[in-house]
């Protein structure tokens, strides 16, 4: 925070500031590596304990739902609809995982645009780091190679070779699919990452015009900071739609991997 | 970007923390909740679905039970229709017979009357011809003084009377 103060003495504000993993406390040291605890892992903490905030609501077991068990019950609903739409009855059993997914990365990216600097913290996106969007993507593309060598054995190898596909457009089609087959996790982990950070520069880029513009006098104050502004609150919206969007893409593309191991190119 | 500077610096405790906080959300939001979750919506289908069947069987009862009961209200109405016919023929029939009784009493008793009616006349109208005959005879003797005889002044009254 330190930092901040400082850029903000120079008179630049720093869109990446936000980015900045901030070490709270240093808790031990593994393999020379410092694990601390930092703003991100409270945010992580955050996210668990919303969830789990929320996830109570629907606890309550009724057969009549309360308000906050019907929110529940539409999340829950909604993940399984979307596995059985595509992975089908087999699906069920990826619930779980999927659904954690999704509401994980639904409460990272809404808890990232509270507007927290209000009341004087600092918000931050843990969903912005490829170091943890990372680790989600390749948690996914393990289950689907878990899965797949599970299920198929060295069948699963089919997956890169399409039924009724003639030897020579073979030799070409294989190592494309291959190929997009291993970019999988990197596209999942870009995906959101990228999306993420977009976003996030874009509202303090946009911010830092409203500030610059009124430290530079009225007419460009006004001029420059209220179209400024304007677009801000517009972008704000955008942002909280992206998060819903970008959680629901991660889970999306989660389950069709996932049937992609569990039924190869069979189902459909 | 702090992202990419920041990699070799803060990548383990990244790593050691979205593994814990994911896993504990996997374990207890996951595996615990969400199953319990579902299982209250499976329930709930399954009631709803239940009560559907039950009230579309109640209905099916129902509508069996009225048919069977249509059927028994148009047995007992034709049952009642059919003894109210027979009451009422027997009705007409007593009644047929109870008049044809008194009709005949009736006739006997009007019978008798007029046999009995012509019977004072026929007594009558001989009491009227003595008296006549009585009242010719005294009527004669006073005018002419010339005597009458009974059978004289009977043979004049009745020449007279029945013509």
């Amino acid at each position: 925070m330190g930092t901040a103060v400082a850029t903000q003495e120079q008179g630049s504000i720093d869109p990446m500031h936000q980015f900045e993993v901030q070490s709270i406390a240093d808790m031990f040291t593994i393999g020379g590596q410092t694990i601390a605890f930092t703003n991100s892992a409270m945010f992580m903490v955050a996210a668990l304990v919303g969830l789990w905030a929320f996830m109570l609501m629907g606890m309550k077991r009724q057969l009549v739902p309360t308000r906050g068990q019907m929110m529940v019950e539409g999340f829950v609903g909604f993940i399984d609809k979307l596995l059985a739409q595509n992975i089908g009855k087999a699906g069920r059993k990826y619930v779980p995982y999927v659904f954690t997914l999704f509401m994980f990365i639904l409460f990272a990216n809404l808890l990232g645009l509270l507007p927290l600097g209000l009341v004087g913290l600092h918000p931050f996106t843990f969903t912005s780091h490829f170091t943890v969007t990372g680790v989600l993507a390749i948690m996914s593309f393990s289950i689907v190679l878990i899965v797949g060598f599970a299920k198929h054995g060295l069948r699963f190898f089919s997956l890169f070779a399409p039924k009724g596909t003639p030897i020579p457009v073979l030799l070409l089609v294989a190592p494309i699919e291959f190929v997009s087959f291993m970019v999988r996790p990197f596209s999942l982990a870009l995906r959101l990452f990228v999306a993420m950070t977009a976003g996030h520069i874009l509202l303090k880029v946009l911010a830092s015009f409203v500030v610059n513009a009124a430290n530079a006098g009225a007419v460009t104050g006004l001029g420059v900071g209220i179209p400024s502004f304007a677009l801000m609150v517009g972008v704000s919206a955008l942002e909280v739609l992206v998060a819903g969007v970008q959680a629901y893409v991660f889970a999306l593309l989660t389950s069709l991997y996932i049937n992609d191991a569990e039924h190869l190119h069979d189902h459909h | 970007m702090p992202q990419i500077e920041q990699v070799t610096a803060t990548f383990a405790s990244q790593l050691f923390w979205v593994l814990l906080t994911f896993g504990l959300a996997f374990f207890i939001i996951g595996r615990g909740m969400v199953p319990r979750i579902q299982s209250t919506m499976d329930a709930r289908d399954d009631q709803v679905a239940g009560d559907l069947t039950a009230a579309e069987k109640a209905r099916a009862e129902a509508d069996a039970s009225e048919e069977a009961w249509r059927i028994k209200e148009n047995a007992a109405r034709e049952t009642a229709r059919r003894k109210l016919a027979a009451a009422q023929a027997e009705a007409a029939k007593a009644s047929e017979a109870t008049l044809a009784a008194a009709d005949a009493q009736h006739a006997a008793r009007v019978a008798a009357a007029e046999a009995q009616i012509a019977e004072a006349s026929r007594a009558a109208a001989g009491e009227i011809e003595t008296v006549a005959a009585d009242a010719a005879r005294d009527i004669v003797a006073r005018l002419s003084g010339a005597p009458v005889s009974e059978s004289e002044a009977q043979g004049a009254v009745r020449a007279v009377l029945h013509g």
